[in-house]
């Protein structure tokens, strides 16, 4: 399925210090978010030449990149800073950048985030995804899909969708 | 003008395993000793049917229709007699239930849409159906003797998923209203099927910035109220009732928008009978408005009440308070 990457030459950020949090920190904790702070990467085909990365996520630090053994905090593409929570209105804000401008798959990250959310949080929560601002091409299209409800709901219920989103979200052991 | 109007919660009704999309009241209840009835569709995909008791006023579910469709039932909508049920499912089809001595029956499938069918409207008369769907069609189907249903068109215009269809309640003119932020209004223009899109809706009217999800009619039916993720209602109105009797079709223009009630997509909106629309949005509030009849056509807000929906963030639509 692999024929290359987008981004071979990706830019790599020093990965910040950060002690390892339990989950008993959820409540009232302005980075509740712990979720998002674990990223996986591995590659996906496309037919033409326009590749993207695919991004996996676990609940753990632990990423596994086949091609580049770097996380996706230390490729940017999710910073604490990019997570915003109100717990007072049941309210989450995620900003992810994409590697890559045209990144197709934009929407399969988005979408891994609000699932991955959806089974962290209390049922309360309120969650906006959005990809940074002017990080993506059809950014608006983009973010528009992401946060419709009914669109999510439907792709959920697509086998092959699920299956991809859960392999995302699954722990992996070193 | 002063109004004061309280949203009161009568009675919460378990049974769904899934959250609660859509229901519908059936028309031919609710009087002359008829107990009320509506059906709720859901995600765990089946139609629950309920029935208020006469002498407690509590609901009880009386039938659960399952089985039939295999995903998420969006929609539902009664015929104008209250005989059959239309229910519109993302597994792309339309199923018609016919109530065959308290048992209800799938007496028809409608195929054809290409993926999730998103909304389904009886006309007045229960003679035309009308289906909409991400694969960004509305379909308008005949009935026929015997539960048959026969595809009479298939509109394209809109250039994203369509939310809803609703047909006008007088007049045999279709409404919907899609992710492409525009609300179409189609007509048949001679008397042979030739259904053709006869206005839009949209940014250059005062329209919707952002995916509209709703609309509905006063009960004159010269004024409707759509709702939107762009965070606003508005309402339209058309200059005269009876549009097709000779004159040919009135357009709608924007009587008024109302900002600044919601902080979160607006999913849904309903006209009652009294005079009153409800809204219900993403920010769990369901607001009340009045239309106060006054020249420059300005309503009010009466009421907001907030309480947290863990399921069902789509409005119920009003009990009939007369």
């Amino acid at each position: 399925m692999v024929t290359g990457l987008i981004n071979a030459n990706p830019i790599i950020y020093e990965k910040k210090q950060r002690q390892q949090r339990s989950t008993q920190s959820l409540q009232g904790d302005e980075y509740t978010v712990e979720p998002i702070d674990h990223l996986e990467v591995f590659d996906i085909l496309f037919a033409n030449f326009h590749f993207c990365f695919a991004f996996t996520f676990i609940g753990y630090r632990d990423i596994k990149d086949p091609e580049h053994p770097y996380s996706l905090e230390e490729l940017k593409v999710i910073t604490e800073e990019a997570v915003e929570v109100n717990d007072q209105n049941s309210y989450v804000r995620v900003t992810f950048t994409p590697t890559v401008e045209h990144c197709s798959m934009a929407t399969i990250i988005g979408l891994c985030l609000r699932v991955k959310l959806l089974r962290s949080l209390p049922s309360r929560y309120k969650v906006d995804i959005r990809v940074a601002p002017g990080s993506h091409a059809t950014e608006a299209a983009v973010n528009k899909q992401l946060n419709d409800k009914e669109r999510v709901a439907a792709a959920l219920e697509n086998p092959n969708l699920v299956d991809m989103v859960d392999e995302c979200l699954a722990p992996s052991y070193e | 003008m002063e109004t004061s109007l309280e949203l009161k919660e009568v009675q919460k009704l378990e049974g769904h395993t899934d959250r609660v999309w859509s229901l519908d009241w059936n028309p031919a209840t609710g009087h002359d000793g008829i107990p009320l009835v509506f059906a709720s569709c859901s995600g765990d995909k089946t139609v629950r049917i309920w029935e208020q008791n006469l002498s407690t006023n509590l609901f009880s579910c009386k039938a659960t229709l399952e089985e039939t469709h295999t995903r998420t039932v969006r929609s539902c909508a009664w015929s104008p007699t209250g005989k059959l049920l239309a229910t519109a499912s993302f597994d792309a089809t339309t199923a018609i239930w016919e109530n065959v001595g308290g048992d209800f029956e799938c007496v028809s499938t409608l195929e054809g849409h290409e993926n999730e069918v998103k909304s389904v409207s009886w006309n007045a008369a229960g003679t035309l159906l009308a289906t909409c769907s991400r694969d960004k069609s509305v379909w308008i189907w005949e009935v026929q003797p015997g539960n048959e249903f026969e595809c009479v068109s298939v509109l394209q215009g809109h250039t994203q998923d369509v939310k809803m269809v609703r047909w006008h309640p007088t007049e045999d003119i279709l409404f919907s209203c899609s992710y492409d932020n525009n609300i179409k209004v189609w007509a048949d223009e001679g008397d042979s099927d030739d259904w053709q899109c006869v206005q839009t809706l949209g940014e250059p009217n005062n329209g919707h910035t952002s995916t509209v999800w709703a609309l509905s009619f006063n009960p004159s039916g010269d004024k409707m109220v759509t709702c939107s993720d762009d965070l606003t209602l508005k309402v339209w109105g058309t200059e005269s009732i009876g549009m097709q009797s000779g004159g040919g079709f009135a357009p709608w223009r924007h009587l008024c928008t109302l900002t600044g009630y919601h902080e979160r997509t607006i999913f849904s909106v309903h006209w009652s009978r009294g005079g009153i629309f409800a809204s219900g949005a993403a920010d769990d509030a369901i607001r009340l408005f009045v239309d106060d009849n006054s020249e420059s056509q300005i309503v009010d807000a009466s009421h907001s009440i907030k309480k947290h929906v863990t399921i069902d963030q789509t409005l119920l639509l009003a009990y009939d308070i007369g």
